[in-house]
């Protein structure tokens, strides 16, 4: 997308929202339906954006058909709100949204739209989250027919999405799976929760904000109701385990600029070479730095 | 003997099928191509009952409607006419008015099939052992340590060696692959096993040692089944009863040794013959 795009003049009387009115309702019935049967994926007719698909047009259109003007919205791309693409997202819906908020703290936004994470703070039942999602179907690695996917989906045959994990322990002594983690909506549905570590799993467990997946080039949307259990794949005697941020001693790795010991951390390499480790929640760590105590723990 | 498979008035047509296509083919009629609508009919009329640990032989040359009686007896196939009804310990299976999920289920758990082909009964994707796996996470079983011990035991049984199990089948001989198949379909423990063509194309002496473990099985685990093949020697080792086919209809059926000894029929006067 092109970041300073501008509509044109005589193009002004583009709807609120971008999208016009019969594209934002059909957007509206699907979450419906999606809500209704968590985790299944809903087809919709996804619309053409004036961005590549891939940069988040199916998250786009679940925001531009939900976001009202007393939203205020949140973008983020791996966990940061000032990366490219977060930046042109909010942006075009700045652009498209006159009287529309944003903002980058968490805990204000109604709306929040993501790639890659979900915040580190816990969501209420008055915010919703959107995941952007590039491979909608889990058992696309096991079978190209999507009419088989359809019907492996509707029986709830994920024995060969199993026996992949089986092969996974095989080879390596654990599941490998580092993104995209195949989780299992309200005990029927197994989905791909888009690209987001496996950390963020058990966020998805019962949470109190509905978490919305589109996937605009699938032209797919589904849903993870609020209170909903998500139950990532797994054997009984090999359970489902998230990243291990421990050092060579064992001891947890906390972040390098806010010392949060609770958080996901990105790997960096520092000027002098060194590896560093820091938050990447951007918000999560600029709201521990502003904390007045901050000063005090550190 | 307990009946484990009752199965009548099995027909199987594929094409538009017209009222003429019954009359104008089978044995008689030298050909299982309808002469009105160019229809293939492949199976009709089939009637038999199987009883528990019993093996039932189903012979007839190239063509004559063998395999359809077993993929649609798995579901591989969807039957144009026909009844099949599989006595289970506490219930009874009408076959042909399963919903899919119910077919899926009782395909998983109560039924098993080893095909001539093993890339139709093995995924070459992934290991040896992980294709039992996959049978059994099909039957809701999801402890890692308990699958593996399974595998390694159905493998050892059917003389695969154990340190192969995380091996692609793609890597064995054909003998091999054969092997895995049965471990695969016997790792449910079905009372019902569908055997087609399993031994063609193997060397005799690879032919000899598998239809030997066949009979083991069938004698430790009383399991029913059904033999497909075209080889009069396998029917005689196997085979307890046997049915002869041509042109999609049965010609001739009873205990083995009678049909080998006293063919009724013309044309299994002449396999029989062929065959000495
Ligand atoms: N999908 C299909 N479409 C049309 N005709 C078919 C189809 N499948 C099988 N047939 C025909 O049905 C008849 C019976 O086939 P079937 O595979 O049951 O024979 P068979 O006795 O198993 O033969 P073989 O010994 O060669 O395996 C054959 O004439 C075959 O060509
Ligand atoms: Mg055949
Ligand atoms: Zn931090
Ligand atoms: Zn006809």
């Amino acid at each position: 997308m092109n970041p300073n795009y501008e509509l044109p003049l005589d193009e002004a009387d583009y709807s609120f929202g971008f999208l016009d009115e019969f594209a934002k309702r059909e957007v509206r019935r699907t979450i419906l339906k999606a809500i209704a049967i968590p985790g299944y994926q809903t087809p919709y007719a996804s619309r053409e954006m004036p961005m590549g698909r891939g940069f988040g047009t199916g998250g786009l259109q679940l925001t531009l058909s939900l976001i009202g003007q007393d939203d205020t919205l949140k973008v983020i791309d791996q966990g940061s709100d000032d990366s490219v693409n977060a930046v042109n997202l909010r942006h075009f819906v700045e652009l498209t949204c006159p009287g529309v908020d944003t903002t980058e703290r968490t805990s204000e936004a109604t709306l929040i739209q993501s790639r890659h994470r979900i915040p580190e703070v816990e969501l209420s039942e008055s915010q919703v989250l959107i995941l952007q999602v590039p491979y909608p179907d889990p058992l696309v690695v096991i079978e190209p027919s999507e009419a088989k996917r359809k019907v492996m989906h509707g029986e709830g045959d994920y024995s060969r999405l199993l026996t992949k994990l089986y092969e996974d322990i095989v080879q390596f002594d654990e599941i490998t799976i580092s993104h995209r983690y195949p989780t299992r909506i309200n005990g029927h549905y197994v989905i791909d929760p888009s690209p987001i570590p496996r950390y963020d799993i058990p966020r998805l467990h019962r949470s109190k904000a509905l978490v919305l997946l589109g996937a605009g080039r699938e032209k797919k949307i589904y849903a993870v109701p609020p209170y909903t259990v998500a139950a990532p794949l797994a054997f009984d005697d090999v359970p489902f385990r998230t990243e291990d941020f421990s050092d060579e001693h064992g001891a947890r790795r906390t972040c390098g600029r806010c010392g949060a010991d609770d958080s996901f951390l990105d790997e960096l390499i520092a000027d002098d070479g060194s590896k560093v480790w820091q938050c990447s929640d951007s918000d999560y760590c600029n709201q521990r730095l502003a904390e007045p105590s901050h000063e005090v723990s550190a | 003997m307990k009946k484990i498979l009752e199965v009548r008035n099995l027909t199987k047509i594929h094409g538009r099928g017209c009222p003429q296509c019954i009359d104008s083919t089978g044995p008689e009629a030298d050909t299982n191509i309808c002469p009105h609508c160019g229809s293939v009919v492949a199976a009709h009329g089939v009637s038999f009952d199987l009883h528990a640990g019993e093996i039932l032989g189903i012979m007839g040359e190239s063509g004559s409607g063998k395999s359809t009686v077993v993929k649609t007896l798995y579901f591989d196939d969807a039957p144009s006419a026909g009844e099949a009804i599989v006595f289970d310990e506490a219930r009874q299976w009408n076959l042909f008015s399963l919903n899919a999920a119910e077919q899926r289920w009782l395909r998983n758990h109560r039924l098993g099939m080893v095909y001539q082909n093993p890339h139709l009964g093995l995924n070459f994707n992934v290991s040896a052992g992980g294709n039992i796996a996959e049978r059994l996470l099909m039957s809701d079983l999801s402890h890692y340590g308990e699958i593996r011990e399974r595998a390694r035991r159905l493998l050892e049984r059917t003389e695969v060696l154990p340190e192969r199990m995380d091996e692609s089948p793609k890597k064995f001989s054909g003998g091999m692959q054969q092997r895995v198949q049965i471990a695969k379909a016997l790792a449910t423990q079905p009372p019902l096993l569908y055997l087609d063509e399993v031994t063609t194309g193997l060397d005799l002496s690879v032919q000899a040692r598998i239809l030997d473990l066949i009979l083991e099985i069938q004698q430790e685990l009383n399991t029913a089944m059904i033999v497909v093949t075209h080889d009069l020697g396998v029917i005689r080792l196997l085979a307890g009863r046997t049915i002869v086919m041509k042109y999609g209809r049965i010609i001739e059926s009873g205990l083995t040794d009678q049909i080998l000894e006293d063919p009724q029929h013309a044309y299994t006067q002449r396999l029989v013959a062929s065959a000495l």
